[in-house]
């Protein structure tokens, strides 16, 4: 009997070695140390940096995912403590990445592909309350129909964490708009006023950007503000108010990847898949949809979009 | 008679002057907050730039040389700490492999499994044959109960990754508590040193050294349990002292008759005898290490505190309240688990022999089936899985609710916004901001030097000073407002309710179990829900406070209303006091010393609530440390920690005082 108990114990010993190392690598990897790629916490990305990690394990190398923060990451990528960021925003994490690139440690590596979309967003009921949106001089007669108790006779406009930045205090003075800026300390309560206010029509006006969920869950529109340009930040000159600096929407740009600077050296193969990543913002859009309404879990969808573009990962990789 | 007309004067020039100390206090400071601007000197209202001192920078830079350039010659303190880092995670490691993860080597492709991780049957039957020896078949069913849940709720994989990282976390924090607890009683020197590290360590939000731990040892989940073991060591600390301290007499003179040596005398008498009461101090860590797993798992932990704060983020409420419960029953089975072992320790084995053989091999047997379903699992891998039919889920009705309160009592629900914004909040805010810094100031110095003396004034008042030079007087008071008024409210809720409960058995088992609730569920599973009927906004940040820092406000209030000597009481009854009487006129001043620590201890959690409210955008010291974080700031982080910390010791220390004088006029002894 324990003779017998040995021996299935073995055996099975033995097939789950064997099964542990037949998904073995098809090219030898530069390193066999981990990769480790950050992630954060929004959707979106947790898709992004899983499609990355999975299709560098498929090249044979070992990837650890680790939570980090958005913008603290970027002290470990210094360091070498972390590699790979999938998601860098020019919209928030720009200045922070570029401080980093000079401090030394970090190379920007490039565009993924995907647009950024960062600004004042409403609900599309609001616009029976408001006939004049999304034009955003709608907003200088429409205060009230957004004040609140805590803002009023100002209207209520739902910023994003602090951290976020957006220079909203800013904007609400450069224009002239009668708006008070409440910050929310995390997207997880922006979202859930969002969700409260949808479900009883309620005035919201808040901080939406995409790739995200929400303006695909929720129909709504952005403000149409005064276009962004570079003048605009920069040139207190430029646009309607000519003493004042930020008078115009946010800027939309590139979402950037960015590496650890000794990545390129130690796994050269993966810094090239890194660098050859692409994808837009439709596809992670829906890719976050499936996770984030239909209730899918992150690595179901992950391996599911592995299986069905196996020419686009191998491409990365090549 | 002379005496008496020694002291007669001597209470004459005191009396008044002390009775008429705090309403003048009182009357100066409204003054003082509506006076017109420009009434006062500049410098008295707003803390001028000028006299800043850049701490935040010093540490910053400080810091900087530390990771960069500091070196012992041979290696670097970067490699120091990382060295730390790497031995700190080869038990956290194993006990993940255990029980999360699967035993093997190797990593990505190249791993070897040689077998997978506990099976949750084998968990099962092994954690209630434990409990069986441990605290008998009432405790076995609880344990059993509890990680059925786990199982049947799903949350078996995210419930094992927390316990691993709770359980080592647990460990070393308790066993570097009592080292360091018995170096104290050691050497007079160490406590010195320690003490005021314990009181900072307590009170300084988590979020502010998060940062520097991350930076000394890397991210990831050991730098998570390195900032968990700084915030759950101190109680064991403390209580390892007093254990020890406690330890009588008689037992270190026989220590010494046998001629044991200091480490004999240390580890085969002292630590022995002081057993039970240092269970107490090891089951405070496991409690508070699972207070910080939500933090934890923003830099990188898992395991629960990752599902609970994925799922609200994707505003699945029900997920995230399942996933939070799941980290109370966690709490619930270690707390029973290490309080019986506790009480297990102090008893004496059992003494029947046959009982005792048929119990331990009924364990044995227990075991074994345990193992060789695990070696069974490693053979079928598929069996290892519960099975997702069996699985149960109660979460869409959760999201639902809330949408049709939401809904439903909108009005109603705004209407109370409303009312508590324009009457509590807006004044209480303008009141705290238009206080000028230099009268607070002198407002600390005054209450410590009439509740304890010189020393306590000016310590305290330095302390008051040093928020100021930081140049966060403004966000300080922000964070003063807050607290306090949520403190104002659970004491207005949670005195009269102690009081209430003390004398009904049946009712305090209700309240019990409720605020045991309140303070193992982690507050952000109600914190999303709350915004979802109220907006983000001061309010909201007041209703989670007060949920979380009502506890022992009830707790320390029920206590004490309950401990009144009984013959008290009957004196009471003897003179024809009505049962209103007795409660107003001698439980309740009797009991007034323990309500006044329930508030100190209130005022605590309330500060400690701070980290979670910035997760809404409240815009006191919390949000300085939170967004310090986000920016890799150590300077600024630490900095803002530490004035949290002093405005906790500025409140311990004047609540304690206060009490001590009260007891002492009581006459209810020191």
């Amino acid at each position: 009997m324990l003779h017998q108990l040995t021996r299935a114990m073995t055996a099975g010993l033995v097939a789950l070695a064997m099964a542990g190392t037949t998904g073995a690598a098809t090219a030898a990897p530069e390193s066999k140390d981990p990769i480790k790629v950050t992630l954060h916490d929004w959707t979106g990305q947790l898709i992004t940096a899983r499609i990355m990690g999975e299709t560098l394990k498929k090249a044979g190398y070992n990837v650890d995912y680790v939570q980090a923060d958005y913008l603290a990451q970027f002290a470990g990528m210094r360091t070498g403590d972390l590699h790979v960021a999938m998601e860098v925003w020019a919209t928030t994490a720009k200045e922070a990445m570029d401080e980093a690139i000079a401090a030394g440690g970090v190379e920007n590596v490039g565009e993924t592909g995907m647009q950024a979309i960062e600004d004042w967003w409403f609900p599309e009921y609001m616009k029976e309350k408001c006939p004049g949106l999304p034009d955003w001089k709608a907003l200088k007669e429409c205060a009230e129909v957004f004040s609140t108790p805590e803002t009023a006779p100002k209207g209520r406009y739902l910023g994003g964490p602090v951290t976020w930045g957006g220079y909203d205090e800013e904007r609400v003075a450069a224009l002239d708009l009668p708006f008070e800026v409440v910050h929310a300390g995390t997207d997880a309560a922006m979202f859930a006023e969002l969700q409260s206010a949808y479900d009883r029509k309620a005035p919201i006006l808040l901080w939406i950007y995409a790739p995200h969920w929400a303006p695909i869950k929720f129909k709504g529109e952005w403000i149409k503000f005064p276009p962004y340009e570079k003048a605009c930040y920069e040139d207190p000159a430029w646009g309607v108010n000519k003493d004042a600096k930020y008078d115009c929407a946010k800027p939309r740009g590139p979402i950037y990847k960015a590496v650890w600077q000794g990545m390129k050296d130690k796994w050269p193969g993966a810094y090239k898949a890194v660098k050859a990543y692409t994808f837009d913002n439709k596809e992670i859009g829906e890719l976050a949809a499936k996770v984030d309404l239909e209730g899918q879990k992150v690595e179901a969808v992950v391996d599911d979009w592995m299986a069905k573009n196996e020419d686009r990962w191998k491409k990365w990789i090549q | 008679m002379t005496d008496a007309a020694l002291s007669a004067p001597a209470v004459r020039r005191s009396f008044p002057l002390g009775r008429l100390l705090w309403p003048a206090l009182l009357v100066v400071t409204i003054v003082l907050v509506n006076l017109p601007n420009g009434a006062l000197p500049a410098w008295m209202t707003k803390y001028p730039a000028a006299w800043q001192i850049p701490t935040a920078a010093w540490i910053s830079t400080f810091m900087r040389w530390l990771m960069e350039v500091a070196s012992f010659g041979l290696f670097t303190v970067r490699d120091l700490f990382r060295a730390v880092a790497w031995v700190l995670d080869l038990p956290l490691a194993a006990a993940k492999a255990v029980l999360a993860e699967g035993i093997g080597w190797g990593r990505g492709a190249d791993a070897v499994t040689i077998a997978p991780a506990i099976p949750w049957f084998s968990a099962l039957i092994a954690g209630v044959a434990a409990a069986y020896k441990v605290g008998g078949a009432r405790l076995a069913a609880l344990i059993g109960a509890g990680l059925l849940y786990l199982a049947v709720f799903g949350q078996w994989a995210g419930a094992m990754v927390t316990l691993s990282s709770v359980l080592v976390s647990s460990a070393l924090g308790a066993v570097g508590g009592l080292l360091i607890g018995l170096a104290c009683v050691r050497w007079r020197w160490a406590e010195r040193a320690v003490s005021p590290m314990l009181d900072l360590a307590q009170t300084m939000p988590v979020f502010a050294y998060l940062l520097p731990m991350l930076i000394l040892f890397g991210f990831g989940p050991v730098s998570a349990m390195i900032a968990t073991i700084v915030y759950a060591m101190p109680p064991m600390v403390r209580v390892t002292i007093i254990a020890i301290r406690a330890v009588p007499d008689e037992i270190r003179e026989l220590g010494a008759m046998t001629g044991c040596t200091r480490r004999q005398l240390t580890w085969k008498m002292l630590v022995p005898s002081a057993l039970p009461a240092l269970m107490v101090g090891v089951n405070q860590v496991i409690m508070l290490s699972l207070n910080v797993v939500i933090i934890a798992s923003m830099i990188g932990a898992g395991g629960l505190g990752f599902d609970v704060l994925s799922a609200l983020r994707a505003l699945k409420i029900g997920e995230g309240l399942e996933a939070g419960l799941a980290i109370t029953v966690l709490a619930i089975l270690l707390d029973r688990f290490a309080q019986a072992l506790a009480v297990k320790t102090g008893r004496p084995p059992e003494r029947d022999e046959q009982t005792a053989r048929r119990k331990r091999s009924a364990l044995q047997a227990a075991f074994m089936l345990a193992g060789a379903l695990w070696i069974l699992a490693a053979i079928v891998p598929d069996i290892a899985r519960y099975p997702d039919a069996l699985k149960l889920s109660t979460a869409p009705y959760w999201s639902d609710l809330v949408r049709w309160i939401n809904v439903t009592f909108n009005a109603t629900l705004d209407a109370i916004r409303t009312f508590a914004f324009l009457n509590l909040l807006a004044p209480a805010k303008r009141f705290a901001l238009a206080l000028p810094w230099a009268w607070v100031v002198a407002l600390v110095v005054i209450a410590g030097l009439r509740l304890g003396g010189w020393r306590l004034g000016l310590g305290l008042g330095a302390l008051a000073l040093a928020i100021a030079t930081t140049g966060l007087w403004q966000v300080a008071m922000l964070t003063v407002y807050l607290c306090g008024v949520a403190v104002v409210v659970a004491c207005l809720i949670g005195v009269p309710v102690g009081v209430a409960a003390a004398t009904r058995p049946r009712l305090w088992r209700a309240v019990e179990t409720v605020i045991d609730l309140l303070q193992t569920l982690p507050s952000f599973v109600y914190l999303i829900p709350i915004v979802m009927l109220f907006r983000v906004g001061d309010f909201t940040a007041l209703i989670a406070i007060v949920l979380y820092a009502v506890a022992p406000a009830i707790r320390y209030a029920a206590h004490g209303v309950a401990r009144v000597p009984p013959t008290l009481i009957e004196a009471a009854t003897m003179t024809g006091c009505t049962r209103r009487q007795i409660l107003t006129r001698v439980r309740v001043p009797l009991a007034l010393p323990e309500i006044l620590l329930g508030i100190n201890q209130t005022i605590m959690l309330a500060l400690s609530m701070l980290v979670i409210t910035a997760l809404v955008g409240t815009r006191d010291l919390g949000q300085e440390t939170y967004s310090a974080l986000a920016k890799a700031d150590v300077g600024k982080g630490l900095v803002a920690g530490l004035c949290v910390a002093f405005i906790a010791i500025i409140a311990d220390r004047l609540v304690s005082a206060a009490a001590a004088k009260m007891k002492r006029r009581r006459g209810l002894g020191a």
